[in-house]
């Protein structure tokens, strides 16, 4: 088997037994139906309303935690085996250092895929077995556009937990920056846009950049996904108010989502070559 | 033919610090050979230097016939033990072969053999984690045969191991060496290693102090045999007398023996004459060990006016 697979086959069987897997099916099943069941309890009802507003909530949700798990999950796929003396012994064998790191990167989201889809799966199934609304093609093509956008980000932030991994010395400064990169990525970049948007006081040029600088973090582009494709109404956030007069193209979002779940990883891949072991 | 090792003035700098500083020496097949040094010596550089894993900086390196930097394949035919060996504890003793052995493309029915010739089958099927340090160091042995490779590397092999699994470890050195198979084997502790080398490699700050076989690198150092006499009861004086009117010096030890240092040329003329002296009643000879020979290269650590310098 090529070196790559069967070191993506031992980390995603890790992931399983360290109980990764089985606890984020669990967390994804429960979020879902949890926001599915109390979606509408503001509005004074609770039960399984309509697919968009719980997917467009579950987008906004999926954006705080996806990278989260995707950080916590690799943070430490290299730096730890330096610390546990494995990295040499594994260098010693007769593969290349982007192979090892090519391996972890694939196995970690092939685990976080797993789960993603299992969780979200589930909660769907359960969804239809209590009450099932009345179904149409659409609504199947956004789940699974949310399960593969999710899977997407998720592999965005596999990637860079894999390049911070490679490029600290410890695994507590590792934990750290991966702790900083999620902090920045889902909460900084999108107030400081905001605050942007608040000083510049809608100034038409400026207005006519602010989507694109969007298209800088993989977190909004994942939002933009999902939230533009379920129409208007579905999201009432900052995303919606910056975008209200823009129109992406799907196609580009997809292709900067994949761009992005590429990019951190390439980057590791590099960083990883030229490091001094 | 091609010996597994062979490098001239081979030089791996970091930066300002000369890690190795031209080393020539070649390594033949079929023999177990010392790698030796104090800490910060340089072993450690040659041996990832010899993976692969870090580029020359200067000189040429062949391991097994190639170049060994980035040489993925190269290195299915080598096996590498690294200094105190840790694994993944998660996994049992027979999950990590069969993954390391996956990696190496080695037959996966080895996994079991070399269990049984490290003597892990009974806990092959134990997480790593619950293993004492010299069931790693034996598993890690076992890893490092995985794929029946033609260089071994064992860096500091028996760290943590009991005197009965360090004569095991050295068994299976042995039937290396027997197979053909070259070892290169770094370790401090000298007065264990020294029965099962043929040769050594002997670094000091990054440069090769001596490199050759044991006994010629005996010759080399002519360093006198040690003969411890035991006199006859009431016959010490008497024969330090004579021995002193010979030019002989020997000095008493706390035993009651008397220790002579014999230097190689007339030792053997010395040693009938003591043979045949009646006021001795027994008598050893002791050759210069390889601790005696490290001493005498001046191995040891560096002092403290050179590392400042």
């Amino acid at each position: 088997m090529n070196p790559i697979l069967t070191v993506a086959a031992k980390e995603f069987r890790d992931d399983f037994r360290n109980r990764w897997t089985i606890a984020l099916t669990i967390l994804f099943a429960l979020l879902a139906l949890g926001i599915a069941w109390f979606g509408s309890a503001a509005a004074g009802r609770v039960g399984f309303t309509s697919f968009d507003a719980t997917l467009a909530s579950l987008t906004t949700l999926g954006a705080f935690v996806i990278p989260l798990i995707g950080l916590l999950i690799a943070y430490d796929s290299i730096v730890g085996e330096r610390d546990d003396g494995t990295l040499l012994l594994m260098l010693s064998y007769p593969l290349a250092r982007g192979q090892l790191v090519a391996g972890k990167f694939l196995g970690h989201c092939g685990a976080l895929a797993a789960a993603t889809l299992a969780g979200f799966g589930l909660a769907v199934t359960i969804m239809q077995w209590m009450q099932p609304p009345e179904q149409t093609m659409q609504a199947w093509l956004q789940i699974a556009r949310f399960i593969l956008s999710a899977s997407l980000l998720g592999a965005s932030f596999v990637g860079l937990a894999c390049l911070i991994s490679v490029q600290t010395a410890d695994k507590s400064r590792a934990a750290g920056l991966a702790l900083v990169g999620w902090l920045v990525s889902v909460v900084l970049f999108d107030l400081a846009l905001l605050a942007l948007l608040v000083v510049s006081g809608g100034n038409p040029l400026e207005r006519a950049v602010y989507p694109y600088l969007l298209l800088f973090n993989p977190v909004d582009v994942f939002r933009l996904v999902n939230l533009t494709a379920l129409g208007d109404g579905a999201g009432n956030d900052l995303l919606t108010g910056m975008t209200a007069h823009h129109v992406y193209p799907p196609a580009l979002l997809y292709a900067l989502l994949l761009g992005w779940a590429v990019a951190p990883f390439a980057w590791a891949l590099l960083a990883f070559r030229r490091k001094e072991i | 033919m091609n010996h597994p090792i062979e490098c001239h003035a081979l030089a791996k700098h970091y930066g300002e610090l000369a890690a190795l500083d031209g080393i020539s020496a070649v390594v033949p097949r079929g023999q177990v050979i010392g790698l030796l040094g104090h800490n910060g010596a340089g072993k450690s550089t040659l041996i990832k230097l010899i993976l692969g894993l870090i580029a020359p900086s200067g000189g040429r390196l062949q391991v097994l016939g190639q170049s060994p930097w980035r040489a993925h394949a190269l290195r299915r035919r080598i096996g590498y033990l690294p200094e105190s060996a840790t694994f993944y504890g998660n996994l049992s003793g027979r999950e990590l072969l069969d993954y390391l052995a996956r990696l190496k493309q080695a037959p996966r029915a080895q996994v079991a053999t070399l269990l049984e010739r490290v003597g892990l089958a009974h806990a092959a099927d134990r997480r790593v984690g619950t293993y004492s340090k010299g069931m790693r160091q034996r598993l890690g042995l076992a890893q490092a045969l995985l794929g029946s490779p033609e260089l071994v590397l064992l860096d500091e092999p028996t760290t943590g191991l009991d005197p009965q699994a360090t004569r095991e470890l050295y068994r299976i050195v042995g039937e290396l060496r027997a197979d053909g198979r070259c070892v290169l084997v770094s370790s401090h502790l000298l007065a264990e290693l020294e029965p099962h080398i043929d040769g050594a490699l002997i670094l000091r700050q990054g440069k090769l102090l001596a490199a050759g076989s044991l006994h010629a690198l005996g010759e080399q150092a002519a360093l006198p045999a040690q003969v411890l006499l035991r006199p006859r009861e009431l016959a010490m004086g008497e024969l330090l007398a004579r021995l002193e009117a010979g030019g002989v010096s020997a000095r008493p030890r706390p035993d009651g023996r008397l220790e002579l240092q014999v230097p190689r040329a007339g030792k053997l003329r010395m040693l009938r004459e003591l043979l045949a002296d009646p006021a001795i009643v027994d008598l050893d000879v002791r050759e210069p060990t390889l601790a005696q020979l490290y001493d005498w290269l001046g191995a040891g650590p560096p002092s403290t006016a050179e590392v400042a310098a």
